[in-house]
C-alpha cells in the first residue's frame, strides 16, 4: 500500500492510512485468535501431562517405600501403614473379565439383531433407546445394583451356583462361600449391564460400515444370514470390533460408582467370584476421604496411577485399532 | 446335498435365535433398571424435594434443594470454564492446524482423556487444587467437571467444523476476510447446531459424574451459594444416602437418582433433536 509512488492528494492518503490501519488491526486479531486456539490445543496436552505428573508426585512416597512389592503384596493394613495393591488389581481384572464375558456376546448379538433381523420400524427406536442408555450416569447402575440386584442374586443365583457346583472340582472353588449378594460376580454383572449399550452402539455403527455390495453378493450366492454375518460382516469389521470392545474394557476397568456399592470392599484375593473383594477405583472411592495424610493417601494415589497406566494402554490400543478401520472406510 | 442344506438352515436358525435372545435379554435388563428407578423414585417426589435441604441423621422428611442448587452451580461453572477451552482447541485442530502433526497428537490425547476413568480426574484436582488450598470447595468440584467437559467439547467442535464445506471458507477468504473472522462468522455459524449439541452432551456427562466430586467438593448438609466451601451436590448425596440405615435418606437417594436420569435424558434427547434439525436445514 505504502510503496505507491504516484502523487496523491491528502484525503486519499488519509483513506489509505485508515485502511491499512484497519487491515493491520484485523491482522493482529487474526494472530491473537490463532495463538489462542493454539494454546488451547497445547493445553489439552498439558492437561494430560499434568494429570500424570501430579499422580506420580502424589504416589511417590508409597512407591518409594514399598517398591515393586506394592504391586505384588496382598496386605493392606492402614493401622500398620503397610499397603499392597495386589487385591484391588486382581478385583479390577476379574470384575472386568466377568463383565466382558457377558457383555461382548450379548452386545454383539444385539448389534447383529439391529442390523440384520430387526423389523425396520423398530430399528430406529431401539437404536436410539440404546444410545440414550449409554449416557445414563453410572451411579444409577450403582444404586440399582445395591438395592435390587445384590439382594436378588443373594436369594436366587448365588445359592443355585453354590449348590450346583458343590461337588465339581475347580468350579466349586470358583463358586464357593456363603452368598453375601455383594462381591465380584455382582459387580461384574452390573458392569456388564453398564457397558452393554456402549458395546452395542459401537458395534452397530461398525457393522453399518460394511459395503452393502459385499453382503448382497454373499446373499446372492445363497448364503444364509448367519453365514453372511460370520463370513463377511465380522471378518470385514474385526479390527474395529476389537477396538470397540477395548474401549468398553477401558470403561469397565475404570468404572467407580457402579462397582463401589456392590463390591464389598475387602482387600482379599479369593478364588471364589462370589466373595466380596475390591477394585482399584472402589478402594479409592471408599477410603480416600477417611485416609490419613501420608502413606495411606499416597498409596491410594499410587492405586490411581496404576489404574491410569492400565487404562491408558487399553484405550490407546483401542483408538489405534479404531483409527485403522476409519482410514479403511475413508470415514 | 439336502442334508447339508438342512444343516445350514438349522445353524442359521440357531444363530439368529441367539441374536433375538441376546436382544431380549439385554433390553429387558435395561428396562428392568429404568422401571425400578421410576417406581422407587416417583414414590418420593414432592414439592419438599425442591424446597427443603437434605435432612440430618435420624430426622424425618427433608428434600434435596441444597444438592440441586450445588449441582447446578458446579455444572454451570464447570461448563463455562471447559467450553471455551474445548472450542478453541477444537478450532485449532479443524482450522489452523488441520494438516499439522500437533492436531493428530492432540486428537489422540483428547480421545484418551475422553474415556479416562473419572475418579483419576478427581484425584488430579485433589492434588492440584484441594491440597494447596487446604480445603474442599465447590470451586474444586467445578474444575473437576471442567476437565470432564473439555474433551467432549474438543471432539464435537472438531468433528462439526470438519463437516463445514471448504468452498464456504474459500469464498470468504477470497473476499478478503481474515481467517479469524472467517472462522467466527462463517465456520462457527455453519457448525452451530453441532457445537451446541456437543455442549449439551458435555453438560449431560458432567451432571451425572460422581467420582470426581467425591473428594473435591465433598458434600454439605447446608444450603449454600458459596463456591469457596464444601458444596452439596446430587450425585454425592445419592452416594452417601443410599448406603445409610435411614429410610428417608434411602428414599431421597432414589428420588435424586430419578432427577439426574431425567435431566441427563432430557439433555441427550434435545441434543439429538437439535442435530436432526441441523442436518435437515
Amino acid at each position: 500500500m505504502t510503496d505507491m509512488a504516484v502523487p496523491i492528494d491528502a484525503s486519499v492518503q488519509q483513506t489509505v492510512r485508515e485502511r491499512s490501519r484497519a487491515l493491520g488491526s484485523l491482522k493482529t486479531a487474526d494472530r491473537i485468535f490463532h495463538w489462542l486456539t493454539f494454546s488451547a490445543a497445547v493445553f489439552v496436552l498439558v492437561l494430560l501431562g499434568a494429570i500424570i505428573i501430579s499422580l506420580v508426585i502424589g504416589a511417590w512416597p508409597a512407591l518409594s517405600t514399598f517398591g515393586f512389592g506394592f504391586i505384588t503384596s496382598e496386605r493392606w493394613s492402614p493401622a500398620k501403614e503397610i499397603f499392597g495393591a495386589a487385591a484391588p488389581i486382581y478385583g479390577t481384572l476379574v470384575t472386568s473379565l466377568i463383565a466382558m464375558l457377558i457383555a461382548i456376546p450379548v452386545g454383539i448379538g444385539i448389534a447383529i439383531f439391529l442390523t440384520e433381523l430387526c423389523p425396520p420400524a423398530l430399528r430406529r427406536p431401539v437404536g436410539v433407546a440404546i444410545e440414550l442408555l449409554a449416557g445414563v450416569p453410572s451411579i444409577i447402575y450403582g444404586i440399582w445394583g445395591f438395592f435390587v440386584l445384590a439382594p436378588l442374586l443373594k436369594e436366587t443365583l448365588q445359592p443355585l451356583l453354590i449348590a450346583t457346583f458343590e461337588n465339581v472340582p475347580v468350579l466349586n472353588a470358583v463358586f464357593a462361600g456363603p452368598p453375601y449378594g455383594i462381591g465380584m460376580l455382582t459387580a461384574g454383572l452390573i458392569l456388564a449391564i453398564m457397558v452393554l449399550p456402549f458395546i452395542t452402539a459401537v458395534s452397530r455403527d461398525i457393522f453399518q460400515t460394511v459395503p452393502p455390495v459385499l453382503k448382497e453378493a454373499a446373499f446372492g450366492v445363497g448364503c444364509t444370514t448367519w453365514e453372511v454375518v460370520r463370513n463377511v460382516v465380522i471378518p470385514y469389521t474385526r479390527v474395529g470390533l476389537v477396538g470397540g470392545v477395548m474401549l468398553a474394557l477401558g470403561r469397565a476397568l475404570g468404572e467407580t460408582m457402579a462397582v463401589t456399592f456392590v463390591i464389598g470392599n475387602s482387600h482379599n484375593i479369593s478364588a471364589s467370584i462370589i466373595a466380596p473383594a475390591t477394585t482399584i477405583s472402589a478402594s479409592i472411592a471408599n477410603e480416600f476421604q477417611e485416609a490419613s495424610e501420608g502413606l495411606y493417601t499416597s498409596s491410594l494415589i499410587a492405586l490411581g496411577l496404576l489404574l491410569f497406566v492400565i487404562t491408558f494402554i487399553v484405550l490407546a490400543s483401542a483408538r489405534l485399532m479404531l483409527a485403522r478401520i476409519q482410514s479403511k472406510t475413508g470415514g | 446335498m439336502d442334508a447339508k442344506y438342512a444343516r445350514r438352515r438349522r445353524a442359521n436358525k440357531i444363530a439368529m435365535g441367539l441374536c433375538w435372545a441376546a436382544a431380549a435379554f439385554g433390553l429387558s435388563w435395561l428396562a428392568f433398571i429404568l422401571i425400578e428407578l421410576i417406581w422407587n423414585g416417583v414414590a418420593g417426589l414432592s414439592p419438599a424435594i425442591f424446597t427443603e435441604p437434605t435432612p440430618g441423621p435420624g430426622s424425618t422428611g427433608g428434600g434435596l434443594a441444597n444438592a440441586i442448587v450445588g449441582s447446578l452451580m458446579m455444572t454451570i461453572l464447570g461448563v463455562c470454564i471447559g467450553t471455551p477451552i474445548g472450542m478453541l482447541a477444537g478450532t485449532y485442530m479443524a482450522e489452523y492446524g488441520r494438516y499439522e502433526k500437533l492436531a493428530g497428537i492432540v486428537r489422540f490425547i483428547n480421545d484418551i482423556l475422553l474415556s479416562a476413568p473419572s475418579i483419576i480426574i478427581g484425584l488430579f484436582i485433589y492434588e492440584v487444587v484441594v491440597v494447596p488450598s487446604h480445603h474442599f470447595s465447590g470451586f474444586a468440584g467445578a474444575l473437576a467437571l471442567a476437565v470432564i467437559v473439555i474433551p467432549v467439547v474438543v471432539r464435537t467442535t472438531e468433528d462439526m467444523l470438519l463437516l463445514v464445506p471448504n468452498p464456504l471458507r474459500e469464498a470468504s477468504i477470497a473476499m478478503g476476510m481474515p481467517r479469524a473472522y472467517m472462522i467466527m462468522r462463517i465456520a462457527y455459524s455453519a457448525a452451530r447446531a453441532g457445537i451446541v449439541t456437543g455442549v449439551l452432551l458435555a453438560i449431560a456427562r458432567a451432571s451425572g459424574e460422581t467420582a470426581p466430586l467425591l473428594f473435591t467438593s465433598l458434600s454439605s448438609p447446608f444450603f449454600s451459594f458459596d463456591l469457596g466451601k464444601e458444596m452439596a451436590n446430587l450425585p454425592v448425596v445419592i452416594n452417601n444416602f443410599a448406603g445409610s440405615p435411614y429410610e428417608n435418606w434411602r428414599q431421597l437417594a432414589w428420588t435424586g437418582a430419578l432427577l439426574i436420569t431425567f435431566a441427563v435424558l432430557a439433555l441427550s434427547i434435545s441434543a439429538r433433536v437439535l442435530t436432526r434439525e441441523g442436518a435437515q436445514r
